[in-house]
């Protein structure tokens, strides 16, 4: 199975035409860093605690984020880099293991401890790759060690998660010799969109059917070359790698966003383990229709609008496939921190030619561009958000996208409202900001 | 090496940019990281900002890295001088940028920029937020007011700049409304308030006034000795929280201005007489631990003290600049101050304390979660909710009467802790469950209605659902799906499932109905 079969199936019309070229900035990035990241994957992976090597600006960071809740026990914190390691006074890596052996006594139930790396710790070479190997024979069976790197010069907000999945492939047992086809669906999903994937391919047939993160360190799945793996989110680019390294193979298909798209992710995996079409049908059938029946509530609202995107996640230009193919609005810029042309090739060539692409940033340009496009919905980062709404624009914040359940038949219709939301509540109140 | 699962301050460029974003005409170039411009979101989310802060960010990426970094500074500073024109460009660098050495302040000063550009040094490995921001004020107005002594007419004497209040502050922008109805009774008049809302024109303008009023020492303290030192203005540093600060604080104004203070001493506030009022009998003793930034921590001991009856049984602060006043102030107290910026050891120090109130900051709220005591904010770090919309001053008469209702809202009222204490085992009223007056929760497994979240009040709808209750039943996976549905949203989707279900004959219940439901009705 690969992208191009997939774009066969695409509606007539919009195809694989050549799109006009991307546009490519550099700049002022007004992005988060991958250190956010740790915001879902420690709620995701309950057993994990995520220790940053860094600065305050990194502490501070996180708090800022994540810090309107209230935490008994976080499950994330910051190692502050001091004036006494960067002279040399102390040494970096005898005060990490000092200090891994004080928060390991206070929280004993940490079954995984993950170093992740930040801009400060990568500019002054500290291997924390290193330190993990180290620490994890200190610390190891009771608990595992390792390392990756969320620092903003490396990464961009969901390539936090990318490092992190990829640095738990290495730790993936190998599956047994003589194993049948087993599928892992890659991306941290809600729990609710889990189970629901779960049933329908369990529906197909497949019988061993892992995620990517797990709900807990333990149970990684095993990777070999009898195990295929699809993408849930279009971020993951490094993990694809590591995992195509181990053996398995990677199915492709569009982002399941919508009905178009699920259909389409699910009809990638169908055909990866010779699902019978009728059975096929008559799995996704029931979803299809409620996915359908539920975006008829949204259409009214979305169709014909003009949306502009500012890069955030590079879940950019699947959604704006999504807003374009099933709710009919029109797309004027589809911006991503980064495109890997080949993991969103499908929902790519679903986009009319029209659409200008643009990778990277510079901000302030960007928003002139977006101003002077005159946009009824502009999605971008809370950085920019409220300034936007003052100027009389109304925006959908992007990081919503990471933190809800979109994916999938019964959540079409969310995701469709996640878009409407705005423009409902601008034309609902009659006070003037 | 130090391990912070919470930070009580943010690096000193937070405190630069939260100058910039208190004033009018001023932009921060700031060489910083791809990532760093989460600041933002400080102000435009937490704070509620209609405009982006005045900041641009040199965002380096690590491909940068190996190239010229200086150069990239060096366009962003063209750039943002040209496209904001600001009155005063400020330059800087965060925490890895300072790694990197590029230098931001002579770098602008090659550019031949067309405003004057003030470099900022901000050690980031030593310092932290309000020094930032102290440093940064301090270098706008030695740049702005001049080191000319001016002479100033006797009339001036009656006249005072307000220093310190700034964006993300702690209830600034109420406080500075109530210290002005202050000087408004006493007749004195206010020259220029700074950093918020002040230009750089207005920072020439600051030696006419005769006096400054220190609002916020942490953030003015260094640059209101610079205006004492070169243009001789006496200085006002007492605090007006509380009733008897503010009374202190119009005593020493109406000294320093030569006016009389009766008008001003005259006006009350509520505190008084409900603290009086036999309501309040039962807070007598109360042990509180008080943490925060050493203004508001000082602040807070002498009202518990002096004008709530408390008992303090802990006093800190991470602000290590002021560690001397807190240490004061806490042996006043009979207790040992505790100047930490570790959150683990004012954890640590709470446990032992074991108070039954704590005055703290956003991060006390977490220790007091996890010890289950009552908590209330009083100083920064703050988040969202300490930016209310209505009006909520920490400081004088009305500051007074907020502190009253926020600082007793959280501890169990009065009844509700002797009944508990004389029946310990109601189902509904224990040990295990919070002030009645704080969670409307029902007791576990009481009813379906408290695992589903609260239910909406009875509608026709209800009724017509309930004629047919025992008929209608849910299978086990669809009852275990329902509670993968946020509990805020669940009992709505109970009902919407149910009368779908009720209107289509379908019984019992599947997972599929559930979802048929969800599509049906949209949400």
């Amino acid at each position: 199975m690969t992208a191009t079969t997939l774009i066969q199936n695409l509606p007539a019309g919009d195809a694989v035409a050549t799109h006009k070229p991307i546009l490519r900035e550099r700049g002022q990035h007004e992005v988060f860093c991958g250190l956010t990241s740790i915001i879902w994957l420690h709620r995701k992976m309950q057993d994990a605690f995520f220790l940053i090597v860094g600065s305050r600006t990194c502490a501070h960071l996180m708090q800022s984020a994540a810090g309107v809740m209230i935490f008994a026990e976080p499950r994330f914190a910051t190692a502050i880099i001091g004036e006494r390691d960067l002279a040399g006074m102390a040494d970096l890596n005898d005060e990490l293991d000092g200090i891994v052996e004080r928060l390991l006594a206070r929280r004993p139930e940490i079954r995984m401890l993950v170093l992740v790396g930040s801009c400060p710790s990568e500019v002054i070479k500290l291997d924390l790759d290193r330190a993990a190997g180290r620490l994890n024979k200190i610390h190891a069976p009771d608990c595992r060690v390792m390392a990756y790197s969320g620092s903003g010069i490396e990464t961009t907000f969901t390539q936090g998660e990318d490092n992190f999945l990829s640095a738990l492939v290495a730790d993936m047992p190998a599956e047994e010799p003589d194993a049948g086809p087993s599928l892992i669906v890659v991306g941290s999903l809600a729990d609710v969109v889990e189970d629901q994937f779960t049933r329908i391919l369990q529906g197909f047939g497949v019988r061993k059917i892992a995620f990517l993160p797990s709900r807990t360190s333990r149970d990684l799945p095993p990777v070999g070359p009898n195990t295929r793996f699809i993408l849930a989110q279009p971020f993951d680019n490094v993990t694809a790698q590591a995992l195509v390294r181990r053996g398995a193979q990677q199915i492709f298909g569009p982002f399941p966003y919508g009905e178009w798209g699920t259909t389409g992710w699910l009809r990638a995996i169908a055909e990866a383990f010779d699902v019978d079409p009728e059975r096929f049908a008559a799995i996704t059938g029931p979803g299809r229709n409620r996915a359908r029946q539920a975006l008829e509530h949204y259409r009214g609202q979305l169709a014909g609008k003009r949306v502009f995107f500012f890069p955030d996640s590079q879940m950019e230009p699947s959604l704006a496939r999504f807003l374009h193919g099933e709710m009919q609005a029109e797309i004027q810029e589809v911006g991503t921190p980064y495109l890997h042309r080949a993991h969103v090739a499908a929902d790519l060539a679903a986009l009319p030619e029209t659409v200008q692409i643009s990778e990277g940033q510079d901000v302030d340009r960007q928003i002139d561009r977006a101003r002077a496009a005159e946009p009824d919905l502009i999605v971008c980062g809370m950085g920019l958000a409220n300034p936007f709404e003052v100027e009389g624009y109304s925006t959908k914040w992007s990081i919503e996208f990471v933190f809800s359940p979109i994916q999938g038949y019964e959540q079409a219709g969310d995701l469709a409202e996640l878009f409407a939301r705005p423009l409902v509540r601008r034309s609902r109140l009659k006070v003037e900001a | 090496m130090e391990l912070a699962t919470w930070t009580y301050e943010g690096p000193p460029h937070v405190g630069a940019i939260r100058i910039a974003a208190s004033m009018d005409g001023i932009h921060l170039v700031l060489h910083a990281p791809q990532g760093d411009t989460y600041a933002d979101l400080l102000f435009t989310m937490i704070e509620r900002r209609k405009t982006r802060p005045p900041v641009t960010y040199t965002t380096f990426q690590a491909r940068d890295l190996s190239g010229d970094t200086a150069e990239i500074f060096k366009t962003a500073c063209t750039d943002a001088a040209e496209r904001f024109s600001p009155d005063v460009l400020l330059v800087g660098a965060s925490c890895t940028a300072e790694l990197i050495q590029d230098d931001p302040g002579g770098l602008a000063k090659t550019l031949g920029l067309a405003m004057p550009a003030v470099p900022l040094e901000l050690p980031s490995y030593q310092k932290k937020e309000n020094w930032g921001a102290a440093e940064t004020f301090y270098r706008l107005v030695r740049a702005c007011a001049g080191s000319e002594r001016r002479d100033r007419p006797e009339s001036a004497q009656r006249v005072c700049n307000i220093l310190g209040p700034s964006s993300l502050g702690f209830r600034n922008r109420d406080d500075i409304e109530e210290v002005k109805k202050l000087l408004d009774l006493l007749g004195v008049e206010v020259n220029v308030i700074a950093p918020l809302g002040a230009s750089a024109r207005d920072l020439m303008r600051l030696p006419d006034a005769g006096f400054n009023i220190v609002l916020y020492p942490e953030i003015a303290g260094s640059a209101a000795k610079w205006l004492a030192r070169i243009h001789g203005q006496e200085l006002v540093t007492i605090v007006p929280i509380g009733v008897g600060a503010t009374r202190d604080f119009i005593a020493d104004v109406a000294r320093v201005a030569g006016v009389d203070p009766q008008p001003a001493l005259a006006a009350g506030e509520r505190l008084s007489w409900y603290s009086r009022s036999i309501d309040s009998n039962y807070l007598t003793g109360k042990r509180v631990f008080i943490f925060g930034d050493a203004t508001h921590a000082i602040a807070a001991a002498r009202i518990a003290d002096e004008e709530l009856g408390f008992k303090v049984c802990g006093l800190g602060t991470y602000t290590r600049e002021l560690a001397r006043d807190v240490r004061i102030a806490a042996a006043q107290y009979g207790v040992e101050a505790l100047i930490t910026d570790d959150h683990l050891a004012v954890e640590d120090a709470i446990f032992a304390a074991q108070p039954e109130l704590v005055l703290g900051t956003q991060m006390e709220r977490h220790v007091a979660k996890r010890l289950r005591i009552a908590c209330a904010v009083i100083s920064s770090p703050v988040h969202v909710q300490d930016f209310p919309a209505r009006y909520s001053p920490q400081m004088g008469l009305e500051g007074a009467n907020v502190i009253f209702d926020s600082w007793v809202h959280p501890l169990m009222m009065g009844l509700e802790e002797h009944l508990l204490q004389m029946f310990r085992d109601d189902f509904e009223f224990n040990d295990e469950t919070q002030a009645s007056h704080l969670a409307a929760v029902a007791p576990k497994g009481y009813g379906t209605a408290a695992v589903d979240g609260p239910e909406p009040v009875s509608t026709h709808q209800d009724i017509k659902l309930q004629a047919a209750p025992e008929a209608l039943a849910w299978t086990e996976a669809a009852e275990k799906e329902l509670k993968k549905i946020p509990f805020f949203v669940r009992g709505k989707a109970r009902r919407n499932t149910e009368s779908f279900a009720v209107e289509r004959g379908v019984n019992p219940i599947t997972i599929e109905t559930l979802y048929d439901a969800k599509a049906h009705f949209g949400r």
